[in-house]
């Protein structure tokens, strides 16, 4: 029987296992040094908060992989053998493989800082990570501030997650405006409101120079770059971004780059190898998709994907648009399509904005600019429907009739007040202007 | 356990008790409020009993307000769900199994021994606790109280000052709002005041709650009430008549339209109390699949048992004779047995696919006990029905079920098992509901395409204890004879993805493999193979 070996048990390891056993017998196990069991790695936050116990963050019962026939080993490999198709563990044994699927995921980017090693700075990622975290910043006595490095997702969680726990934050952002890489202006520049009402000490256009270290080698401050101040912390939490977590790839036959070099079909150059998930790296972005995406949505995609590969029917992956979520405090995010902020856009996309008084709510609607195509859709605060703008994407409807027609995409709770007919409004109003 | 117990009192975690200064003054006067009342209890005779009841009910109100206000009014609107396990109160610690604890002592002394309380015995005047209560029941009804009326009085003031409590935790929510405000009204008006001036205008009367509905009011069609409704003129016969339309007609219209939210989550008394005092328990039930295995078998056996005690107890008052009276005992039992045939036979033909294997035996097994007792009747005679004496069958119902079921355990252990033990494992009329919207109704939780990133926080917070995640992660919309439809997993999800929608029944149950985002080829290749 053929052995399918994965290594790593988040989201794109698991999911490639479990149609790999709907599609097969083949027998299956799953590699994991960070936990025994599958949890949902965005859920962390949630256990620090209190809103959940890790036991809530497992997607499936402990005797789902039992029953399934998926065998779970914990253990760190150290090094891979595709010749002999072996891996060898950290622990000292082997395990031989047929086919290996890597998944390793992603780890917390750290860009040389003075004292980045430091006990109290962390990055918030795996299970581990949390952890830490829960050791030095348990309250707000043990942990008097704690400052945040990075204007991400991650950060904007980590930030949320020491308010939970009334714990004054500082939070360090590098660009001039929150996201604003990802996140068009207008709305980037409501986050930032928002952020500040959260009473969260947000720098702009601030930069990390060291971390300083007490007697006991523990973080006892940080020096910013631009300004020289000195900031006392207890925690320094390093969210600036994440990459491949493939360290133990170096020495194999196995190409890497940033991260595990893939063709379309998710294959390496090694036959019987292939990555997938925040670890794996296309040759070149699919539909101006970046090479890797750190995404929980497409590591999924790809585990749905590879399965059908290593089952014998041999796909591309070949995502279809774009969607992706988040929620920054208290205002929930979804994005269809294409929309760019002012690094990024190209020349031809044209955005209508449109922001509601309260300014917790806002959309920006991206078409082209000659076409007037519907390109995509950023929401905040508003709930609309993936399925819709899904078909609007495909019927390459252009933006009048999308914005005509947002009655019919949207997704919120029954009796919400709906904003169609403002966000029309003031859509007529702008073209009236121009 | 003790492992738990440490989790929730451990110094590294945040301090639970970390009171403001208003929130420990709102303390002291809820305090105070049942201070009097426990004085009450300990047979204290207050001078003044209307003056120390309306201080008394007064602070406990107050106090929960002030508290309330405080908490989440002075934070920004979202969800306040930081620090749930952290508690004790509502993480199964100490706080959490005292009240328990203390609550269903309560109860037990509710049901079985009101003497306690102080209910007068054979015609004597009302002492302790009750006794408090006097002047508002002379006030609404011109009776003295008994110790149902100070029950009934405590569970009207709790629905209504958690709720209030709930509508601010959510005042984002206007389903949630809208929702406890109508579990509010009805509580207020149709359980407790409506009854009482019902009483007041003709005491012949039954006491009748209009929002409880057989199977859940199980003592509705017992002799004494029929009498009492058929002595009270037309409009006794008019709420007997209403008694059997609500089951019969408003109900399945109604639950096929909304499902079976709009009496579950904003009509009924029991998920008034669970949704306002008991949602802070709603993260202890049980998400196991075991318990959902073991849920099924409780709720429906629990129906079959109440439709045979009522069945054998109208049968045992009922005529033989039909020159006196068209509905006599062989005619009703023919209903019966036609009507649950019928029933099945239509779930049957219609919905065999979309039912379980055990969901199939089951049924089978049901109806071929029921059918057989009563075949057995036409072998036999006299009083017993289905082997047992009718009033074996009512007293064993009413106690098992009606006291010890909804009450002791429904109630008294919500800080253990969850707010919806009652609602989840126990109540009949949630089962007619319940395979009422699984079968036949337009009800479903919606999932948003491919967004879901198994978080977990829907599952967690869903008070019937359904895995709504394993649902959401597959893109499947939930369609579960459970769900009483609350909202709250919509409400709680960080990503959107969960929206309670009324709509067509034509693929309201969509099993995918490949979720949205995905290759169109791929999904189309898994989905409709």
């Amino acid at each position: 029987m053929e052995h399918i070996v994965i290594i790593g048990n988040g989201i794109s390891g698991v999911t490639a296992a479990r149609h790999i056993r709907k599609l097969s017998n083949k027998k299956i196990t799953i590699i994991s040094a960070e936990t025994d069991y599958f949890f949902s790695r965005t859920a962390l936050m949630y256990i620090y908060m209190g809103h959940m116990k890790f036991e809530h963050t497992k997607p499936y019962e402990d005797w789902f992989w039992k029953k399934n026939n998926i065998e779970l080993k914990n253990g760190y490999v150290k090094t891979i053998d595709t010749v002999s198709k072996t891996l060898q563990f950290a622990e000292g044994d082997n395990m031989p493989y047929d086919k290996l699927i890597i998944a390793t995921g992603s780890k917390p980017n750290k860009f040389g800082w003075a004292g980045q090693d430091l006990n109290g700075v962390m990055g918030m990622y795996h299970k581990q990570d949390l952890d830490t975290l829960e050791k030095h910043a348990p309250n707000n006595k043990m942990c008097k501030r704690a400052v945040i490095v990075g204007g991400g997702l991650i950060g904007i969680e980590l930030a949320e997650m020491l308010n939970s726990r009334n714990i004054p934050v500082t939070f360090l952002v590098r660009e001039s405006s929150f996201w604003n890489g990802v996140l068009p202006e207008n709305e980037s520049q409501m986050i930032n409101r928002h952020i500040k009402n959260h009473h969260i000490d947000l720098r702009l256009s601030t930069n990390l120079k060291e971390i300083i270290s007490d007697e006991n080698g523990k973080v006892k401050s940080i020096i910013i770059e631009e300004t020289g101040e000195e900031i006392f912390c207890d925690v320094v939490g390093l969210t600036a971004g994440v990459s491949p977590n493939i360290d133990f790839l170096k020495n194999s036959n196995i190409e890497t780059n940033r991260g595990v070099k893939v063709n379309r079909f998710l294959e390496t150059n090694i036959p019987d190898v292939y990555a997938i998930g925040d670890c794996a790296e296309q040759h070149e972005g699919i539909n101006q998709r970046k090479p890797i995406e750190a995404v929980w949505y497409t590591g999924r995609m790809m585990g749905e994907t590879i399965a059908q590969t290593i089952c014998g029917n041999r796909i591309q992956y070949n995502p279809g648009h774009w969607f992706n979520s988040a929620k920054f405090l208290d205002i929930e995010y979804q994005t269809y399509g294409w929309v760019f902020g002012n690094k990024a856009k190209p020349d031809y996309e044209q955005h209508f904005h449109w922001k509601h008084e309260d300014d917790t709510k806002c959309i920006t609607v991206a078409y082209h600019k000659e076409t007037n195509e519907f390109l995509g859709i950023n929401t905040f605060g508003i709930r609309m429907r993936h399925e819709t703008f899904n078909t609007w994407l495909t019927e390459k409807r252009d933006v009048n009739y999308v914005i005509e027609h947002l009655k019919e995409a949207n997704f919120e709770p029954e009796f919400y007040k709906t904003f169609e007919s403002d966000i029309l409004s003031a859509y007529k109003n702008q073209l009236q202007i121009v | 356990m003790s492992n738990k117990l440490n989790h929730s009192m451990s110094l590294a975690k945040p301090e639970a008790n970390d009171l403001s200064s208003k929130q420990k003054i709102a303390v002291f006067i809820g305090v105070v409020g049942l201070f009097i009342l426990t004085l009450a209890l300990l047979n204290i005779n207050f001078p003044n009993k209307t003056l120390f009841l309306t201080l008394s009910l007064g602070c406990i109100a107050a106090g929960t307000v002030i508290f309330t206000n405080d908490l989440y009014l002075t934070k920004l609107e979202g969800i306040k769900n930081d620090g749930v396990w952290f508690k004790s109160i509502s993480s199964k610690g100490v706080l959490g199994w005292v009240t328990g604890i203390v609550l269903t002592l309560f109860y037990i002394v509710l049901y079985f021994y009101p003497s306690l309380l102080g209910l007068g015995q054979k015609g004597e005047s009302n002492t302790g606790l009750i006794a408090l209560f006097d002047p508002l029941s002379q006030l609404l009804s011109g009776r003295p109280a008994s110790q149902w009326f100070v029950y009934g009085t405590l569970y009207t003031l709790a629905i209504l000052v958690f709720g209030y409590k709930f509508m601010l935790k959510y005042r984002h929510n206007k389903y949630q709002q809208l929702r406890t405000a109508s579990v509010m009204f009805f509580q207020l008006a149709f359980a407790f005041l409506i009854p009482e001036f019902m009483y007041r205008l003709n005491s012949d009367l039954p006491y009748y709650d209009l929002k409880s509905i057989w199977p859940l009011n199980y003592y509705n069609f017992e002799r004494y009430r029929i009498n009492q409704f058929i002595d009270a003129g037309d409009i006794g016969l008019a709420l007997l008549i209403f008694g059997v339309v609500s089951i019969f007609i408003i109900t399945p219209i109604l639950t096929y339209k909304y499902g079976k939210r709009w009496y579950c989550s904003w009509v009924c008394g029991c998920g008034g109390l669970a949704e306002t005092v008991g949602d802070p328990f709603r993260q202890l039930s049980d998400k196991r699949q075991v318990a959902w295995k073991i849920e099924r078998w409780v709720i429906h056996s629990v129906l079959v048992f109440v439709v045979l005690m009522t069945t054998a107890v109208i049968y045992s008052y009922l005529g033989k004779d039909s020159s006196k009276y068209w509905l006599t005992r062989d005619v009703f039992l023919g209903l019966v047995a036609g009507f649950l045939t019928l029933i099945f036979a239509l779930t049957l033909i219609f919905k065999r696919k979309e039912l379980g294997k055990d969901a199939i035996y089951g049924a089978i097994g049901y109806l071929v006990i029921i059918i057989t007792l009563i075949g057995l009747h036409y072998f036999s005679s006299g009083s017993k029905l289905f082997l047992f004496k009718s009033e074996t069958l009512r007293t064993t119902y009413a106690f098992l079920i009606g006291s010890i079921f909804s009450g002791v355990i429904g109630t008294g252990f919500y800080p253990i098992f969850g707010s919806r033990v009652w609602c989840r494992f126990g109540c009949p009329m949630a089962a007619v509901l319940g395979f009422q919207q699984r079968m036949f109704s337009k009800f479903r939780i919606t999932t948003n395409g491919g967004q879901c990133i198994s978080c977990g926080n829907c599952s967690t917070y869903c008070e019937m204890g359904i895995d709504v995640r394993a649902y959401a992660q597959k893109g499947e919309n939930i369609v579960r004879s459970s769900c009483v439809g609350c909202g709250i997993c919509s409400a709680v999800c960080p990503r959107g993805v969960l929206k309670l929608e009324n709509d067509t029944m034509k693929g309201r149950i969509n099993p995918t493999e490949i979720l949205l985002g995905n290759d169109v080829d791929l999904m189309d290749f898994i989905n409709n193979k």
